[in-house]
């Protein structure tokens, strides 16, 4: 049966290759990582495999925690080397890491990114907006009147009149996302002691930790508050179907759809490159990206693709990140020579 | 008795003529007639459904295949290509010269609008990388003067199509409103036009301020090498085990086991068949990661079920009396099996390899944990071999990635990829018709 003996050869063929593929070096940088830094690093790859003798490295998305999982799974050619993150590391990923015999991580700043809060062009007037206003929309529990309640707000004018009169339904990043620590944190948490409720959990008897959990708790109820573990796509498809939606995004994501979307001032100020790298902008949080030394000067490029990320051209203020939305950081020539000497985490410089 | 019934005058049980339709019968005919309608109301209502999948999908995917292009002439000397050549970001440095080449040519010609270098910037794609690869590889052009068709950014590109307007424009650093009046003054100028985007068809995926650069191509190319690998592997072994399975394994309690795992196999949601993929293939057989041939073995595994069931069920549907009339002739089993039962179920089989193809061809999610799903933008693949094992991306994940993307030129890309993945799988399920024809001619 010729047949038979082509699936015959075609097996060995397979067999064959698999084999020797196994023995081959991988020639690309392998990426993983957050979906914040994910349009930045794809920029950069695509400008690194054109201007360079290199191949294109390959840029996974999935999310910092998913992405720095994978980082910590150990060293080789099958892990990934570089992580992107919208958060630093943590001192638990760090012991994962160190388990797992990556021990010198190299952290690269690339910049800064603001985190904004948009709805509808043609939803109700959400202009305004302090970290309070967050928290009592979306908070598990709030204070009404000097007691601490489970949130009974159902619409935005209920606790501040300012506010339209309008259904809450927020759209946050899920937890897998780096972006919803920097909104737990700079947010909720702000809104939480600014409007007291930590005060009234810690005369409650709560111990201040405990406070500082409780106030990250988000309301479960009537779908006020929705988590979104898609990319900011998912958050714009939900706000265009919502009006009185009110979606979290990240400043560039808003700057390339601002036909769609309204932005809201947070604190009284607008958001824009220039107010969040002046730091007047309350909401905004720095960009890594993760490698590991033990790969450098095996995976052919990993040093170079780091080098070129930070590099003036790309990552200064005229360049093509900083023109996507990226707001420069200004130390970074520290960053620049913390990569060519390979510093790694822990060692000083 | 027969006789006294067939010469019997009088029948009893029916009275009147038989043209004559009576109350029973109209009821049971009315009955047909509705389930008639019942029928072509279901087709109408599935083909609407139809209709307005595939209007929604050309009308969304069109703009993907044409783009808006500039284009100019453009003369770069040999001192300009070394300067470029010397800097860190080259295809900046060439996108500059490029830009400072057409204001001058455009105050020369003397456009009437206002226009600066910023706004020329805002009206051109990137085009960096297109000047530089053309002139490291032709540096004999050098000097003289080349023409190019380089793309415009996506906001113009959006003001073409429709998917801008001038009313609903918000004025950011990507486009202004004076812009469009330039736009407006090239485009009679002939400067700016719309082009078939063979960049689509042909290319791979580019960065996200990259949209006119933006192909699937590659991609296509990355689905073939696992299709091919899905099918070299999955067809032998799946026909391989339904033919033993069915026609000599014994009947006990272990085959039954086998049977019932493989049945359970072919519910397993696709993504277990992704974290197989990376335990195995990857972390413990160290293959590549994003390679095609990795995602082959996963599609492999998730097809297989889908293979043996339906190889198993055309085999079943064979008649006993060919293999009885084979075996009464002298013929040995396994002659029985391959002379005469296999080719009588070969369009069966066939038929259920494309739909297990196709089925895998649309896949995303195994390939999401196997590192096909992301920013994948590789050159075509260097050889046979190479297209097994060098990074790619395939076409589910590359419109996943696309549909994800802020800017709004990428979702139309995606559309435009569901369109090229269909045209994939209707090509798919013409060879399987052709080849089924074939089979069934033989006999």
């Amino acid at each position: 049966m010729p047949s038979m003996k082509l699936a015959a050869s075609a097996l060995a063929i397979a067999a064959a290759s698999a084999t020797t593929v196994a023995a081959q070096s991988r020639d690309n940088v392998q990426v993983a990582g957050s979906s914040t830094v994910l349009p930045y690093a794809s920029i950069v790859a695509e400008a690194f495999g054109e201007n360079t003798d290199f191949p294109t490295p390959v840029v996974e998305s999935g999310g910092s925690s998913a992405g720095l999982k994978r980082f910590c799974e150990g060293v080789g050619e099958n892990t990934i080397d570089v992580a992107n993150a919208s958060r630093a590391i943590r001192d638990s990923e760090i012991e994962t890491c160190a388990e797992n015999g990556v021990s010198d991580i190299i952290e690269v700043r690339i910049g800064y990114d603001g985190i904004v809060f948009a709805s509808q062009q043609d939803g109700p007037a959400f202009d305004a907006f302090v970290p309070s206003d967050i928290f009592n929309a979306i908070g598990a529990k709030v204070l009404v009147d000097g007691e601490l309640v489970d949130n009974p707000h159902t619409s935005w004018a209920d606790f501040n009149s300012d506010l339209p009169d309008a259904e809450i339904a927020m759209f946050i990043p899920g937890t897998k996302h780096g972006t919803r620590e920097v909104f737990e944190e700079q947010v909720l948490l702000t809104g939480c002691e600014d409007t007291g409720a930590m005060e009234a959990m810690i005369e409650g008897g709560m111990s201040e930790d405990d406070a500082e959990d409780a106030c990250l708790d988000v309301r479960t109820d009537g779908g006020h508050s929705v988590d979104i573990d898609g990319d900011y796509t998912e958050t714009l498809a939900r706000i265009d179907a919502n009006p009185n939606g009110v979606g979290v995004f990240g400043l560039a994501f808003y700057e390339n759809n601002q036909d769609a979307l309204k932005v809201a001032t947070m604190s009284g100020v607008a958001p824009s490159t220039e107010t969040i790298a002046s730091g007047e902008y309350p909401v905004s949080r720095p960009l890594f990206f993760y490698v590991k030394k033990a790969h450098i000067g095996v995976i052919p490029g990993l040093k170079e693709y780091a080098q070129f990320f930070v590099a003036d051209e790309l990552a200064g203020p005229d360049g093509p990140l900083s023109n996507y939305g990226l707001v420069a950081d200004p130390e970074l020539a520290e960053t620049q020579q913390k990569i060519a000497d390979e510093v790694t985490m822990g060692e000083s410089m | 008795m027969t006789d006294a019934s067939l010469n019997g005058a009088e029948e009893p049980r029916r009275r009147g003529s038989i043209h004559e339709i009576d109350a029973r019968t109209r009821k049971r005919n009315a009955r047909e007639a509705r389930f008639k309608g019942y029928g072509i109301g279901a087709i109408l209502v599935g083909l609407f459904f139809l209709v307005v999948l595939a209007v929604s999908i050309v009308s969304s995917g069109l703009p993907a295949f044409t783009k808006t292009v500039v284009k100019v002439e453009f003369t770069m000397s040999q001192e300009q290509y070394d300067e470029a050549e010397s800097t860190l970001f080259k295809t900046a440095a060439y996108s500059d010269i490029f830009i400072a080449q057409l204001r001058d040519t455009m105050e020369e010609e003397g456009v009437e609008v206002a226009f600066d270098e910023g706004s020329i910037e805002r009206l051109l794609g990137k085009v960096g990388g297109t000047l530089r690869e053309f002139y490291t590889a032709n540096e004999d052009q050098l000097g003289q003067p080349v023409t190019f068709q380089l793309p415009a950014s996506s906001r113009v590109d959006g003001y073409f199509n429709g998917r801008v307007t001038r009313e609903g424009l918000t004025e950011s650093r990507f486009l202004e409103l004076t812009d469009l009046d330039l736009v407006d003054a090239l485009a009679d100028a002939g400067v700016i036009t719309q082009a078939f985007n063979w960049t689509f068809l042909t290319g791979s995926d580019s960065g996200v301020d990259n949209p006119g650069g933006a192909g699937i191509g590659v991609s296509v190319v990355g689905s073939f090498f696992m299709m091919l690998v899905v099918l070299v592997l999955a067809l032998p072994i799946g026909v391989a085990a339904s033919i033993y399975l069915e026609e000599f394994a014994p009947q006990n309690k272990f085959t039954d086991l086998i049977e019932v795992n493989i049945s359970n196999l072919a519910a397993v949601p696709s993504i277990v068949f992704g974290i197989l993929g990376l335990a195995v293939f990857i972390q413990f057989m160290h293959l590549p990661q994003s390679a095609p041939l990795v995602g082959g073995l996963v599609l492999t595994l998730m097809t297989l079920p889908t293979i043996i069931i339906s190889t198993r069920a055309s085999l079943k549907s064979v008649p006993p009396s060919i293999r009885d009339a084979a075996l009464g002739v002298g013929a040995s089993k396994m002659q029985s099996v391959f002379h005469h039962v296999l080719p009588l179920a070969m369009p069966g089989i066939l038929t259920g390899t494309i739909i297990g193809l196709a089925q895998a061809l649309g896949e995303t999610a195994p390939l999401l944990l196997i590192g096909m799903v992301g920013f994948v933008a590789r050159d075509y693949p260097d050889g046979f071999v190479g297209g097994f094992t060098e990074a790619n991306s395939a076409m589910p994940a590359q419109i996943y990635t696309w549909a994800a993307r802020a800017d709004a030129s990428f979702y139309e890309k995606a559309w435009g990829g569901i369109i090229v993945l269909l045209v994939f799988l209707l090509l798919m399920n013409v060879i399987a018709i052709l080849l089924r024809r074939k089979f069934e001619r033989r006999w």
